[in-house]
Parts: C-alpha cells; structure tokens; sequence
C-alpha cells in the first residue's frame, strides 16, 4: 500500500468550508440563542468547532486515509481527552456550592 | 547525517516507515491535546463559576482581530496541506514556494497577536499589579462585587491559552524555516517527504487549537 496523495481540489474545498463556517460561527455569536435555551450560544460555537476540527483532522492531517492503528491512537487519544473533560466536569457541575 | 530517505534497518517497506513517522507524531499530538485539554478543563469550570465576569471580560477582547487571525490560521492550513502535496507530486520549486506562504501567514498571525496583546497592556487588562478592568453597570456589580479580580482570572487564562498557543507558532516557524532550507536545496521527493508530513501534522494541530480558543475566548458572550 502506498501512501495516499489528497488533491489540491479537495484542499481548496476543505478550506473554504473552514472560512464559510468561521463567518457562520461569527453570525451565530451574534444572535441571542440563550434566550431560545439556556447554553445553547455555547453548544453551537462548539459544535462548530468540532466540525471544523474533524474537517482539518480528516482531510488536513490525512486520518481518513492513515491506516487503521493511526487512526486508532487518534480515537483514544480523543476517548482519554473525553475522560478528562467527562469526568472532571460532572465532580464541578454538580457541587451544591458551584454558584455560591 | 542527513536522511534521505534510505530504508532502516528496523523497516520492511519505505511505506511502513512513513507509517511509523506519523503515528509517532500523532502519539506526540495527543499529549498535546491532553495539555491543551487541561487548560481548556480549567477555563471551562471557571466560566461556570464566573459566568457574568468572564462574560464582561470576553467582551473587551478585539474579536476583529480574533476573527482576521481565524482566517490566517486556516489559510495558513490550506497552504501547508499544498505543499505536503507538492511535495508527494515532486513540485520542487512550488513546495517551497507554499512553505513560504505558510511562514508568512504565520507571521501575520503572529503579528496581529502582536497588537491584541500591545492593546490590553494598552487598556490595564494584564493581570497583575496594573490591572484595572473598566467599570460595569451597577446591576453587573451587584451580581459579581467581586468582578476586577476574577475578569483578572478571565485575562490570565486568556494570556496563558493564547501565549502557549503563540509559543506553539513560534516553534513551527522554526520547523518551517528548516523545512524551506531543505526544500530549497530539493531534498524533498515523491520517494521521501516525511518532515514536510510530519511539520504539517504540527501546523495544522495548532490550526485546530485556534479553533477551538476563537469561539470559547472571543465570541460565546457577544450577544447580549
């Protein structure tokens, strides 16, 4: 198997994406999403930008086309990064003393 | 020593090789993400305990500039992934040519993070004895009398995510500079492009960190 060579097309179109979604992140900041559902400001700047990560992830740094074990240190790098996150959040989020 | 691209010992395959070579960077990768993933931790628990101050506070970051560095930095992205390509297809002379354009976009980043940062000293917004955040409307103070020390808190997460962010700029323009010198002298074949590969695994990994730092910082109090 020889290494796959991502065209310059598929480039151009990966990062076009990227810019279009950096203005609709922008826009999206704009609007007072909170007042439709508490958060909600935040969850689509994130959502957002996971978006634009797996783009760059995919394409960029070529994860869809490495072999399986790359592609695997890739998903347990992100499942420990989840850990982390998951884990250390529910402890803080749910202290009774949070906000006081 | 310089490696041309010879197949090692500890290899069956040159393919396998290139293999290796990345996975080892991607091993490298997730420690990163790991250490960027504790900072990201401790703005996330922060925001939730200080959620009008950091919201007063993100207000007074320049999400112009924010915003022109996003586009920078992805640009930069697109640059670097043509000239891996470049290099795979054997275009000499037009790999060094996007790893020019690549260093340079850096540098705007670089530049303009420059005069964001120029700007708080400006305004008294680095954390330490000049700190001295503007004052609020009388109801934002009643929520948080406390609002000057933990924008402060705010400004040093800012300072310490951006900073290391920077200094991760800095390091790959470093990488880049080498990168351009061995390009130059035709180093880089369709047989053998590994650095080119493995830099750019670097450029665009700090790509994905200003993904992620531009809405949190920047935007997701802008609204009100």
């Amino acid at each position: 198997m020889s290494e796959h060579i991502v065209s310059p097309r598929i480039y151009a179109v990966i990062g076009a994406t990227l810019l279009i979604f950096t203005g609709v992140t922008y826009y999206a900041a704009t609007l007072d999403l909170n007042h439709i559902y508490h958060g909600l400001n935040v969850t689509v700047a994130l959502a957002i930008a996971v978006f634009k990560a797996t783009l760059v992830v995919l394409y960029f740094m070529h994860a869809r086309y490495s072999p399986k074990r790359t592609q695997l240190v890739i998903i347990a790098g992100l499942f420990w990064l989840a850990l982390l996150l998951l884990l250390t959040l529910s402890d803080y989020l749910s202290r009774a003393t949070m906000h006081g | 020593m310089h490696r041309t691209g010879e197949l090692y010992g500890q290899f069956q395959t040159l393919d396998q090789q290139r293999e290796a070579a990345s996975l080892g960077m991607w091993v490298f990768l997730i420690t990163e993400i790991m250490f960027f993933g504790g900072l990201f931790l401790a703005y996330t628990i922060n925001r939730a305990i200080y959620a009008v101050a950091f919201a007063e506070a993100s207000r007074e970051l320049n999400v112009h500039m924010g915003g022109a560095n996003t586009a920078v930095l992805i640009l930069s992205s697109f640059t670097m992934a043509m000239g891996v390509w470049c290099s795979q297809t054997g275009r000499k002379k037009l790999l060094v040519v996007f790893l020019i354009a690549t260093l340079a976009l850096g540098g705007v980043f670089l530049g303009v993070k420059y005069f964001e940062y120029a700007e708080k000293f400006h305004h008294h917004l680095v954390p330490g004895y000049d700190f001295h955040f503007p004052d609020v409307k009388p109801e934002i103070a009643a929520q948080d009398p406390y609002i000057n020390a933990h924008a402060q808190l705010f400004f040093s997460l800012y300072f310490g995510m951006t900073g290391l962010h920077a200094l991760h700029m800095i390091v790959g323009a470093g990488l880049l500079l080498w990168l351009i010198a061995q390009a130059a002298k035709g180093r880089f074949t369709p047989a053998y492009n590994t650095p080119v590969e493995i830099v750019g695994l670097y450029w665009h990994f700090v790509d994905i960190i200003w993904i992620f730092l531009f809405p949190l910082l920047y935007l997701i109090d802008r609204h009100t």
